[in-house]
């Protein structure tokens, strides 16, 4: 089975801090990390990879340093990476992103398989899996939760979360899934895997190597633009109840007369 | 291509220093771009006093005119035969847009067996609805929804479409804008329009609700978004209200799919589901066993609302994986969300911090939960929670 897993660095959520005053991410003492939701993705992979054969590739667009999320996919058992990086894949939204990604992957050649995480947690879009399955022509589904192939290596059965349950679905493959995290447990890496990935070389491909026409990469393939960031402050409000649990139950029953819960 | 009127330029470098991507330089006096690390981004043209520069060709992608797309459209999400709060919500708020673009609101309805409900959807504050009834249209798949609506979208051309930013909408909506190769704003919670392009402001959340972005899709139609639900208001309906009910029939081209809808299930929702729920009593390791985890279920049915979980809880087996709040779960902002044993770890605030009223109860005074607390228990949760709810139960008389 050939699979793509498509991971995104991201600012680790521990280390992010704002700027209230610009309205902006501050970026140093920043930590990258791959999207939690990604580990689960590539996790799918593995397990499928473990059962079927065939071979795991990691695709990741993003700076030169995204490069490190790509080797620590190979550490945990991934076969090759590829870094999407050029200046002028830069400012890309889903739209520029999605074109992006599916020339790399038509560039690889047949894939059954494509996973992607549920959404990224920077942007929180959820919209790069499904962009990337319409542009690559192949169906797919979202929100898995519990996935299984059938006897013919081809024909999955999948579990689609909603809000009100869920959905068992079936397709054929080649398809795109995105993942929750209640999907799997990811793995640790491997001293084996972290020896390989150390020594791995990573491709670099840029525009011209995916053939990617200029007005649909970057900012200028971009729909959406940002025009204003801010920081929501939220007013310091915190009233600590005080006295025996008695007592605090009481205030926090006035409490809710006063806000009209009761 | 980035082009330099050599007349113009006066070699004074604005240029340079406003380029973020070290593509322009001034050299023996004038402007020289980098073509292969220029992005085209406009920021240096913008910028040139002189107005030296200039952006020329690579239009393409533009819609030509903008003009030509009118209207504003809502997608109505009906699961089970009822229409999901957050249309009504959205047909509130595109009234108010469509007063600022003098405009109409055109409902678009898709589903089997659904028509009883364009009328609502008129009483809510839709002007025209298009009622797409087919059996294909059963059961939910992205491929014919999405193609339905992009179909239609392509013979309309509607300046706005909106849908909530629910399990379906954010499923099929961006294979809607992809297919339209237009720009979407994934879960918004405002909205607005610029009056002098009319131009829609899209507000959303993003690294976990730290952040609110707004963002415009300038050159390209339909200005697509969905929107978060429980963030507007609904209108009250009006009974009195008319409008067009448009019956459409899906050509047979868009009604097939290659993902088979196998089973539906419902599973046994207790109270409202999370992202739509007014109170969310969220239950953590706090709780220690498996049997106090009632506890907040009784809360939670006393005060209309439904339970949740942090990671902790879920791992514990406790509650199950689509109860789980935060960074790797669901984002929630009811009106009033009791955190019960809850330590407050970042993975979990970035879930819940937009709440109204947050109340959490721990028996650690220090625990991080309380920073973004707005009435603060320090206590047991096995002795609190059962002293509130008799409480509440006290004032309700029962
Ligand atoms: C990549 C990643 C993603 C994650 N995503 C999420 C996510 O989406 N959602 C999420 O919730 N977590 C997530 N986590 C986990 C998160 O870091 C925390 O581990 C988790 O939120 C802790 O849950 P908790 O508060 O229930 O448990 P704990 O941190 O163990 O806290 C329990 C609290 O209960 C208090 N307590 C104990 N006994 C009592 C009692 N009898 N009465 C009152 N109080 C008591 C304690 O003082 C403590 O503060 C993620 C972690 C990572 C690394
Ligand atoms: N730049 C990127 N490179 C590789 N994969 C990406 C990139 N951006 C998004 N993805 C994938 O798409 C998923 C959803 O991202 P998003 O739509 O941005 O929320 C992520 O979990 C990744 O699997």
């Amino acid at each position: 089975m050939n699979i793509v897993v498509c991971i995104k660095q991201v600012p680790d959520a521990k280390t992010v801090r704002f700027d209230t005053e610009k309205g902006t991410l501050v970026r140093e003492g920043v930590e990258a990390v791959i999207n939690p939701f990604d580990f689960h993705a590539l996790e799918a992979g593995f397990q499928l990879k473990d059962t079927y054969g065939g071979e795991i590739t990691v695709l990741s667009m993003g700076p030169p340093q995204a490069e490190n999320a790509l080797k620590e996919a190979l550490s945990l058992g991934a076969d090759k990476g590829i870094l999407l990086s050029d200046r002028a894949f830069a400012g890309a939204d889903t739209l520029a992103t999605t074109y992006t990604l599916a020339k790399a992957i038509e560039k690889l050649g047949p894939v059954d398989l494509v996973l992607c995480g549920k959404q990224a947690i920077d942007g929180d879009t959820a919209q790069v899996g499904p962009g990337l399955a319409v542009r690559l022509g192949i169906p797919y589904v979202t929100c898995v939760n519990a996935l299984s192939v059938l006897d013919d290596g081809k024909t999955m059965h999948l579990r689609r979360i909603n809000e009100d349950g869920y959905d068992m679905l079936e397709l054929e493959m080649p398809a795109l899934l995105t993942v929750l995290a209640s999907l799997n447990t990811p793995r640790l890496p491997s001293l084996k895997g972290k020896m390989r990935a150390r020594k791995a070389e990573i491709p670099v491909w840029d525009a011209r190597e995916l053939g990617a026409k200029p007005g649909m990469i970057g900012l200028e393939g971009s729909a959406t633009q940002v025009v204003s960031t801010s920081v929501p402050t939220f007013e310091a409000r915190r009233e600590m109840l005080e006295g025996s649990s008695e007592e605090q139950v009481e205030a926090l029953v006035s409490r809710f007369k006063e806000a009209g819960i009761l | 291509m980035l082009k330099v009127d050599i007349e113009k330029c006066t070699g004074c470098g604005e240029c340079e220093e406003s380029c973020t991507f070290e593509a322009i330089f001034v050299e023996d006096e004038v402007a020289v771009v980098d073509q292969d690390a220029c992005t085209l981004c406009g920021i240096c043209v913008d910028g040139c006093p002189e107005g030296a520069l200039e952006i020329q060709g690579e239009q393409g992608l533009l819609a030509t005119d903008l003009s030509s797309w009118k209207g504003i459209w809502v997608v109505a999400e009906c699961r089970s035969g009822v229409l999901a709060p957050v249309t009504l919500e959205l047909l509130a708020k595109s009234g108010e847009l469509a007063g600022k673009l003098d405009t109409e609101v055109t409902a678009v309805l898709m589903g089997h067996e659904i028509e009883s409900r364009a009328q609502e959807l008129i009483f809510y504050g839709a002007d025209r609805v298009l009622v797409v009834d087919h059996p294909e249209l059963a059961t939910f798949t992205d491929e014919v929804y999405g193609n339905i609506l992009a179909d239609l979208a392509k013979k309309e051309n509607p300046e706005i479409i909106l849908a909530g930013a629910t399990a379906m909408g954010r499923s099929y909506i961006p294979r809607v804008a992809t297919i339209l190769e237009t720009g979407l704003t994934a879960d918004c919670t405002g909205l607005d329009i610029r009056a002098e392009d009319r131009t829609l402001l899209q507000t959303r959340p993003a690294f976990g609700g730290n952040l609110l972005a707004t963002i415009v899709c300038p050159g390209h139609r339909p200005q697509m978004a969905t929107v978060r639900p429980h963030v507007m208001r609904a209108n009250a309906p009006d009974p009195d209200r008319k409008g067009e009910v448009i019956r459409i029939l899906p050509g047979e081209d868009l009604l097939s799919h290659r993902v088979q809808v196998l089973e539906s299930v419902k599973e046994q929702a207790e109270g409202p589901n999370l992202s739509e729920a007014d109170v969310i009593v969220t239950a953590g390791r706090g709780f220690e066993q498996e049997k106090n985890v009632e506890l907040a279920k009784e809360l939670a049915d006393l005060l209309g609302g439904t339970v949740g979980a942090t990671r902790a809880a879920v791992d514990a087996g406790w509650l199950s994986g689509r109860t789980q709040i935060g960074q790797t779960g669901v984002t929630v902002s009811p009106k009033l969300y009791v955190a019960c044993g809850v330590s407050g770890a970042i993975q979990h605030i970035v879930g819940m911090q937009g709440s109204e009223i947050i109340v959490s109860i721990n028996k650690d005074a220090e625990a991080p939960i309380f920073d973004v607390t707005t009435y603060g228990l320090v206590g047991d949760v096995k002795e609190i929670l059962p002293l509130l709810i008799r409480r509440i139960q006290k004032e309700r008389g029962s």
